[in-house]
């Protein structure tokens, strides 16, 4: 399918040149790095851009770094980064764990984490991820830097606290200095490519307090600090699983679509509540499913 | 629009080319260049029929502008065939039958041809979900999936 859309094409060398473009242009440029949601929402005209910013040959976008317990991902950082990366399976593997769960390789070979949370759709699998290890979206304008919380991020569904001149250029996540395990749990209709019905990610820790968060379940993903204090400050259990269970339908608004009703989304959630708790703790003391497997409700 | 000359390598020649910033890699394959083994599925990402190797990973084509090929390396079935990995897998391929129609199989080999040059003893999961992304309508993935493990064995 051709593009009917037309619009100039950029690729600027250095920051200073790509941020006067967005400066000059604002909602009438899109920044393309692996293009995989782009290119789709440019072929069905829902995005009708004068200019795509081609962020690819920007070196300040680039690359994983950890530094003073910090990790940082670069703008241009694709899935299949991550889940090569032997240090983020061994760090972060919760965040190697949801990587797994996106698309399928054709896609994580472009597809970036930034690019997935600046698109902002509600099933994005990178997103309860990022919320539970507290990351910071880091963006640039001429105007200056800012690092916003995961948490102000998402403000609707495809909608962000980006601002038109600015674009994104790292997220960073802190290492939990506490003893943690996570898990993330991805209700598809079958094992491979599908997008999220439903997605929880739990992180527990040592001291019996946990973090959850969950996409595909309202119109944006979002933290359940709810939940959260039902569960904190005790050891897990059948019991608090229940009412966990009944605290996290409070927090969260399916509706129904292609995918699934709104009443499965529903009860799944409880369930996988249930299974994501279950498998952290577990994790936690070195038991229950490796990363990676034994997540897909 | 102002139009773009990009410079690609495409299955290890050197290609020169202008194109319009809105032209789509995969329409700039098939029209302008004739290479025909990277097919028009969903033309949306999901289906994995258009897959080419873009600096040794499988992309979408569908998904890619043709301007962003340039300083790349582009490799489609045709010229895959001098890896030894995908002459492998296409005997397997014809040996165990392992396609009907056929439009899937141009883009499953090279999916596979990334998975065995990265990993060359695989377990089945890991060719199940290295072909997760290209959808075979024919639904011949037993026939797939045991041509691409006894690829990799070297039967």
């Amino acid at each position: 399918m051709p593009i009917t859309t037309e619009f100039e094409y950029v690729k600027p060398k250095d920051m200073e040149e790509a941020l006067h473009v967005f400066s000059l242009y604002r909602e009438k440029a899109r920044a393309l790095a692996g293009g995989t949601d782009l290119v789709v929402r440019l072929k069905e005209n829902l995005a009708r851009p004068e200019v795509v910013v081609d962020v690819k040959g920007l070196p300040e976008l680039a690359g994983l770094s950890f530094k003073g317990g910090t990790l940082r991902i670069g703008a241009l950082v694709t899935f299949s980064d991550l889940i090569d990366s032997p240090f983020i399976k061994s760090k972060f593997p919760l965040l190697w764990e949801a990587s797994r769960t996106v698309a399928s390789v054709g896609v994580r070979n472009r597809a970036t984490v930034a690019g997935n949370i600046c698109s902002a759709v509600p099933s994005a699998d990178s997103a309860p991820v990022l919320a539970v290890y507290e990351a910071g979206v880091l963006t640039r304008s001429l105007k200056g830097e800012r690092r916003i919380p995961l948490g102000d991020w998402f403000t609707g569904p495809k909608k962000t606290s980006l601002q038109p001149d600015e674009i994104v250029t790292a997220i960073e996540i802190k290492l939990p200095k506490k003893k943690h395990a996570g898990c993330y749990m991805k209700l598809s209709r079958y094992e491979g490519e599908d997008l999220a019905q439903g997605g929880i990610a739990v992180l527990a820790f040592s001291d019996n307090t946990y973090r959850l968060a969950v996409c595909a379940l309202g119109p944006k993903p979002v933290r359940c600090p709810g939940t959260e204090a039902v569960l904190n400050g005790n050891k897990l259990s059948e019991k608090l699983i229940l009412k966990a269970g009944a605290a996290i339908l409070r927090e969260i608004s399916p509706i129904s679509d292609i995918r699934s009703s709104k009443e499965y989304r529903l009860h799944m959630t409880g369930i996988m509540l249930g299974r994501a708790l279950e498998t952290a703790v577990a994790r936690l003391f070195k038991k229950g499913p490796k990363y990676g497997t034994g997540n897909i409700c | 629009m102002k139009p773009h000359t990009i410079h690609f390598k495409l299955n290890g020649e050197k290609v020169a080319l202008a194109v319009e910033p809105n032209d789509v890699l995969l329409d700039v394959l098939r029209g302008g260049l004739g290479i025909k083994s990277p097919k028009v599925g969903c033309d949306r990402g999901d289906c994995g029929t258009c897959t080419v190797l873009m600096n040794g990973k499988s992309i979408r084509s569908c998904l890619a502008l043709a301007v962003e090929a340039d300083g790349t390396e582009i490799v489609t079935l045709e010229g895959a065939n001098s890896r030894k990995c995908t002459r492998k897998l296409q005997a397997k391929f014809h040996e165990k039958n392992a396609f009907q129609c056929g439009y899937c199989a141009p883009g499953i080999i090279l999916s596979a041809t990334e998975l065995l040059e990265k990993k060359s003893k695989p377990a089945t999961h890991d060719i199940k979900e290295a072909i997760a992304g290209n959808l075979c309508r024919c639904t011949g993935y037993e026939p797939i999936v045991e041509a691409i493990a006894e690829a990799a064995k070297g039967k």
